[in-house]
């Protein structure tokens, strides 16, 4: 038996039926009778009326089923938090490529040529595509104002600080929509009869979320829907929401024909229907002292929404929260709002608003610096925030934070200060047609779900013990690629003192498994995997209250003991519901309190070079320093990081999504440009680890955490490099050209 | 309705049998793995070849097999991710092994492409440095690892065999 | 998969005189189909409109490098993995070699070829500069012969060019470059690897004494088709690489490009961008910078 399990690279469990092509993905999968499922969309106007659907007579339509919004039995919205996206619009359509009705066939290609054969004619209704015009109102698109939601946080008094400020810095900040881009499409296949209910299987991070939006559209009792994730090619927010849509779909089509359904998106469609990360803008006003302390923090921040509410209300939470990032400051106001436009609804996306304010504030805070007439890490020196101290929302931090010591480890490691002389030496060269630089971002990432969310959402967990002593864990929570299957059975082992070989992962699969929550967040590892590591606690509890394990015990002593505990009673098992600590305190009518549990800190150094002929900037090193509490598996910890760190990298640099008409212009993989392994620097990963009591063996939440640095370290070595101050990513060479002609005497800094 | 061509028999060796199907000439290989021949393990990730998550091996040259029409590569040989490891998986290539043990998969979808564009990669240089390895896979996109792992697992590879 | 697979037709005729009777059959009724690398991507996403193809993939007739003392000749079916391989192609091809590196990734690399690239006739292609650099001719072939052509004329607008429907493109015959003789190609995609160009420059030059000798600069990504900047030439052509005679070409280039904005790029960028790999190709063949 090994001794400790956690800390230890175990293979990923999913490994080997994932390199020899035996894991199976929804598209592999077909079942008898099986139909093929399409959706046909609004393309005529970004918003308006439907006028009439014409039907081209070349196709037999008779072959096809097809169902409308008429069709739907129950309530035809998808349930989230509000419920305003329909399933099928019905009357008003408020996005280019928004469903309007299904077909189904046995021929794939006969199905779309019957898709592109109907024709959705519209009555145009003025659109809204951006921020600032959702804001004046241009048009009202969205309930009486367009705002899906807004927030206030409040601490001390900014407004009595500005006029006794020595110095006031401001900025304004931007960030583009981004596509999660996981190379799976969304996909499912569905059953349905009024017999059996609806039955779905597909790719997905949140199976209860499809469970509880299909009990609304076939108005079913919980029991008659059965969602099944199967093995899922990435998410990273993409397959959080989405996923109820399609599946509803597919099933709508299932009732009607009495046949399974499988829709599958092909590329084009998954990138210009599904969703993104919400494009943003966020306003700073800042007054520090002379010496650089922090006085006042006033803060803007507003998210494109898309048309319809979906997550955007918690994606403004969570990045309304971050906006004020590590830093002690007295005074702090930050105001938000998501609002409505007309495309496609923004959604879920790795960090989930997070990234978007806090480029805004580690650009910022460069900006301040320079004003200060400090460097940026020094100035950041000044304003850390410490145990003791509080946050944006007054939350007491009450574990021992080292920002300073996780900056000096990161600049130490990226060789940070003899690269900034010397590339500023370099730079100043005459004739030097390749610059460099070197900037970073200092900030923290909150686990779990915000404020309250903890608590409502209540996870249960359950391990059950076979006869032969296997155990298996019992959740909802999704292996997408972040390893859950694989530091589950680690969790679940150490706690039993078994082998990892000995645990497995039960598919998650509503018809058997308890809600463990969605697999978002940041959450799977600390909240669910401590509830893992309690129902394990729970099974050994049972054996040895039944008097058929001692304190100590090998292996085979408690494979035996399961075997006669199966016996005697007929199974084994144990589940474990959350429960919010005493502690942890939220008040969400001030916006007030315990955001999180935990954060995650980091301090995340880039190198770029910069070409002055063709104005690309690249990335070429990269070093990120992080404290996440323990962490449980060393390779899949790094493999979060690195993968983080270059879709940061792609949000920074590369990712632009064309819009047209609030439609994506360039929706594919040639077009919208992600970074290949040409393009991705060395990214070096470096863990401090600082236990976590909340947390299994100590571990805190790592999923999004790299998303939020890359970008504006990235901008920050940009500026350093070329002296341009560049506030928006993506920045691509184009916009790099034009900064330049804009500001022809930019000149390195220091130079 | 346009005309409607006819399906045609095509013979050609796939991992190492012989097999013989009927589809239509411009069906995409892809397709035809997936579909006729029921090998599911060659993903398809874009459709356009940019992704490289369908590579197969034809005649030992890596290419999208959704480039492929499928009455090109009759009499050819074709080798797919099922045919990389020994007989019913018992013993991983060095690749794949290496893939497991250090993080070189996470979803998976573009693992099997990437595992041959590795594989490949062996075969022409036993011993390739970081630049070729990266040449090598850039036309494999991944968006989970930010190929690290990925390198990693083929220098790994290397090593080993 | 947006194409209706039984719509198409794709005939593999046993060799090229087969080929070629097929397509004289009603010329236009069938079309050539190499490696697919571009009509596959029309295909799947439902833009290919043409239905009836002739696959030349297999034709051994078309494939093979021969070298002459004036001449090195392609078979249409080289792929951009062959050029790279080849040492001759190396040795005194450099930007076609480097233009084939950088094409696609490898997977596309073994489909892609020189004859498709050429006949698919697309503006931001990446060999064709190279081409035009290299004062390439191509050989048009069909059942009632063949015919030599100026690689430079074969395009006559966009995705227009002089091939017959019945002829397909045979052969590539390059000229073989001078030695010493300067060679360049820089490709600006926003990526480095599976990039499509946003602008790309290739240029030949030999310089006689101070002054410039024979020179061919191509760009591509710039205009409907990729274009052979004559005026750029004419202005460094007999003349010493002095500050003026490289402004004037740049002034030149700038004239003659017609850049437009797109989903990729800028029109902005694209003549910028021009106008500083001229200067970077004039700095290396003047032997003060090399990329």
């Amino acid at each position: 038996m090994p001794e400790q399990l956690l800390g230890r690279a175990v293979p990923r469990k999913e490994g080997r039926a994932k390199v020899t092509g035996r894991a199976r993905y929804v598209d592999d999968i077909t079942l008898p009778g099986m139909l093929y499922g399409a959706t046909v969309r609004n393309t005529s106007a970004p918003r308006g009326r439907i006028r009439e659907i014409h039907f081209d007579p070349s196709i037999p339509w008779d072959e096809f089923v097809i169902v409308t919004a008429k069709d739907i039995p129950g309530a035809n919205y998808v349930a989230l938090i509000q419920l305003d996206q329909p399933y099928l619009v019905d009357g008003v359509t408020n996005h280019l490529e928004e469903p309007v009705l299904l077909i189904a066939h046995e021929d794939k290609h006969l199905l779309e040529e019957a898709r592109r054969a109907v024709r959705v004619e519209v009555e145009p209704l003025p659109p809204v595509f951006t921020i600032e015009d959702a804001l004046a109102k241009k048009e009202i698109v969205w309930g009486e104002d367009n705002v899906f939601k807004s927030y206030l946080v409040d601490k001390g008094n900014v407004d009595d600080v500005w006029s006794r400020a020595d110095i006031v810095v401001e900025g304004e900040y931007r960030t583009g929509a981004q596509e999660q881009l996981y190379i799976e499409t969304n996909g499912v296949i569905a059953t349905a009869s009024q017999a059996d209910g609806v039955t779905v299987w597909g790719s997905m991070q949140c199976p209860y979320y499809v469970h509880k939006s299909l009990i609304k559209l076939f108005n079913l009792p919980e029991d008659r829907v059965r969602v099944v994730q199967t093995e899922t090619g990435g998410g990273f927010g993409g397959k959080e929401e989405y996923p109820s849509m399609i599946a509803g779909h597919a099933a709508l089509l299932a009732l009607k024909s009495g046949r399974p359904v499988k829709i599958i998106y092909d590329r084009a469609e998954d990138m210009t229907a599904t969703t993104k990360r919400h494009p943003s803008r966020t306003r700073h006003r800042t007054a520090v002292t002379r010496e650089g302390k922090l006085l006042a923090m006033e803060i803007e921040f507003v998210v494109d929404g898309g048309a319809y509410a979906t997550l955007s209300s918690v994606v403004l939470s969570r990045g309304t929260i971050h906006a004020a990032g590590p830093y002690s400051c007295p005074n702090v106001r930050i105001r938000s709002s998501a609002v409505a436009t007309n495309a496609p609804p923004h959604g879920a996306f790795r960090g989930f608003g997070a990234p978007q304010s806090i480029f805004a504030l580690e650009r910022h805070m460069d900006k301040v610096a320079r004003a200060v007439g400090l460097t940026p890490e020094e100035f950041r020196r000044r304003n850390f925030i410490h145990e003791g101290e509080t946050t944006a929302t007054e939350q007491v931090i009450r574990e021992p934070v080292d920002m300073e010591g996780l900056l000096t480890r990161a600049l130490a490691l990226s060789d940070y200060q003899a690269k900034r002389e010397r590339f500023e030496r370099e730079n100043a060269r005459a004739g030097q047609t390749v610059k460099r630089g070197v900037g970073f971002a200092t900030f923290m990432h909150g686990a779990g779900f915000t404020g309250s969310g903890e608590k409502f959402l209540e996870s249960v967990v359950g391990c059950e013990a076979t006869r032969d002593g296997r155990v298996e864990v019992l959740a909802a929570s999704t292996e997408i690629g972040q390893g859950t299957n694989t530091i589950f059975a680690q969790i679940a082992a150490e706690a039993l003192g078994i082998g990892e070989d000995d645990v497995e992962v039960r598919q998650p699969d509503t018809a058997e498994v308890p809600n463990s929550g969605p697999t978002v967040a940041s959450r799977t590892a600390m909240i669910v995997g401590k509830l893992v590591e309690s129902a394990a606690l729970g099974l050994k509890q049972t054996l040895a209250g039944a008097g058929l394990i001692g304190e100590k015990y090998t292996p085979e002593e408690f494979r035996r003991a399961c075997g006669r505990y199966v016996e005697q009673h007929g199974a084994l098992k144990s589940f474990s519901r959350y429960k919010q600590p005493e502690d942890i305190n939220w008040d969400d009518e001030r916006y007030r309190g315990d955001a999180y549990g935990a954060y995650a800190w980091a301090v995340y150094v880039a190198e770029v070079s910069y070409d002055t002929l063709t104005y690309e900037a690249r990335v070429e090193d990269f070093v990120a320093v992080q404290e996440v509490g323990r962490v449980i598996n060393p390779v899949l910890a790094a493999g979060q990081i690195e993968g983080g760190v270059a879709q940061g990298i792609g949000f920074a640099l590369y990712e632009r999504v064309a819009w047209a008409d609030g439609r994506m212009a360039n929706g594919q993989m040639t077009n919208y440009i992600i970074p290949t392994s040409m393009d991705v620097p060395p990214i070096r990963v470096y863990f401090e680890e600082n236990p976590y009591a909340r947390g299994p063996g100590g571990a805190k939440g790592i999923g999004e955490l790299p998303m939020d640095g890359p970008a504006p370290a990235i901008l920050n070595a940009v500026e350093h490099a070329t002296g341009l101050s560049l506030n928006h990513v993506p920045v691509m060479p184009e916009d790099l050209l034009e900064a330049s002609e804009l500001e022809p005497d930019a000149e390195t800094i220091g130079a | 309705m346009s005309d409607i061509q006819n399906k045609v028999t095509l013979g050609f060796e796939l991992n190492g049998r012989d097999v013989s199907v009927d589809a239509y000439p411009m069906a995409r290989l892809l397709d035809v793995l997936r579909g006729e021949l029921r090998l599911t393990g060659t993903k398809e990730g874009c459709g356009e070849g940019e992704c490289g998550a369908c590579s197969v091996v034809i005649d030992g040259a890596l290419v999208n097999s959704c480039l492929v029409p499928v009455a090109q590569v009759e009499g050819a040989r074709v080798k797919t991710i099922e045919g990389v490891a020994g007989r019913d998986d018992e013993r991983l290539h060095a690749v794949q092994e290496a893939f497991v043990t250090h993080g070189g998969a996470q979803c998976g979808i573009c693992t099997p492409g990437m595992v041959l564009a590795a594989v490949q990669l062996l075969e022409r240089d036993p011993d390739p440095d970081e630049a070729a390895i990266r040449e090598a896979l850039a036309g494999n996109l991944c968006r989970c690892t930010g190929y690290t792992k990925i390198f990693e697992s083929v220098v790994r590879a290397c090593r080993k065999s | 998969m947006r194409a209706n697979v039984p719509d198409y037709e794709l005939r593999v005729p046993r060799d090229l005189g087969e080929a070629l009777a097929l397509l004289a059959e009603r010329p236009g009724e069938w079309r050539p189909f190499a490696g697919g690398t571009d009509l596959m991507v029309l295909f799947e996403a439902g833009r290919l409109a043409h239905r009836k193809f002739v696959s030349i993939w297999r034709l051994a007739e078309l494939r093979g490098v021969e070298e002459t003392d004036a001449h090195v000749t392609l078979g249409a079916l080289t792929t951009y993995a062959d050029v790279r391989a080849s040492a001759t192609m190396q040795r005194e091809f450099p930007i076609l070699c480097r233009a084939a590196a950088e094409t696609g990734g490898l997977a596309i690399q073994n489909r892609g070829t020189l004859g498709g690239n050429i006949a698919n006739a697309s503006p931001a292609a990446d060999s064709p500069p190279g081409l035009i650099a290299y004062g390439a001719q191509v050989e048009l072939l069909s059942a009632s012969g063949a015919r030599w052509v100026e690689y430079e004329n074969f395009h006559t607008g966009y995705k227009q060019t002089v091939m017959r429907a019945d002829e397909l493109v045979a052969r590539v015959r390059l000229p073989r470059p001078a030695p010493g003789a300067t060679h360049y190609w820089h490709k600006v995609g926003t990526r480095r690897a599976q990039a499509i160009s946003k602008v790309c420059l290739a240029a030949y030059a030999e310089l006689e004494g101070a002054r410039v000798g024979e020179v061919r600069i191509a760009l591509g990504s710039v205009a409907p088709v990729v274009l052979r900047c004559r005026r750029t030439e004419d202005a460094l052509r007999g003349r010493e690489l002095d500050a003026a005679t490289i402004e004037e070409a740049a002034r030149m280039l700038s004239e003659e490009v017609a850049p437009i904005d797109d989903i990729r790029s800028t029109a902005r960028y694209r003549r910028k961008v021009s106008e500083n790999l001229l200067r970077e190709f004039l700095a290396q063949l003047s032997g003060q910078g090399l990329r």
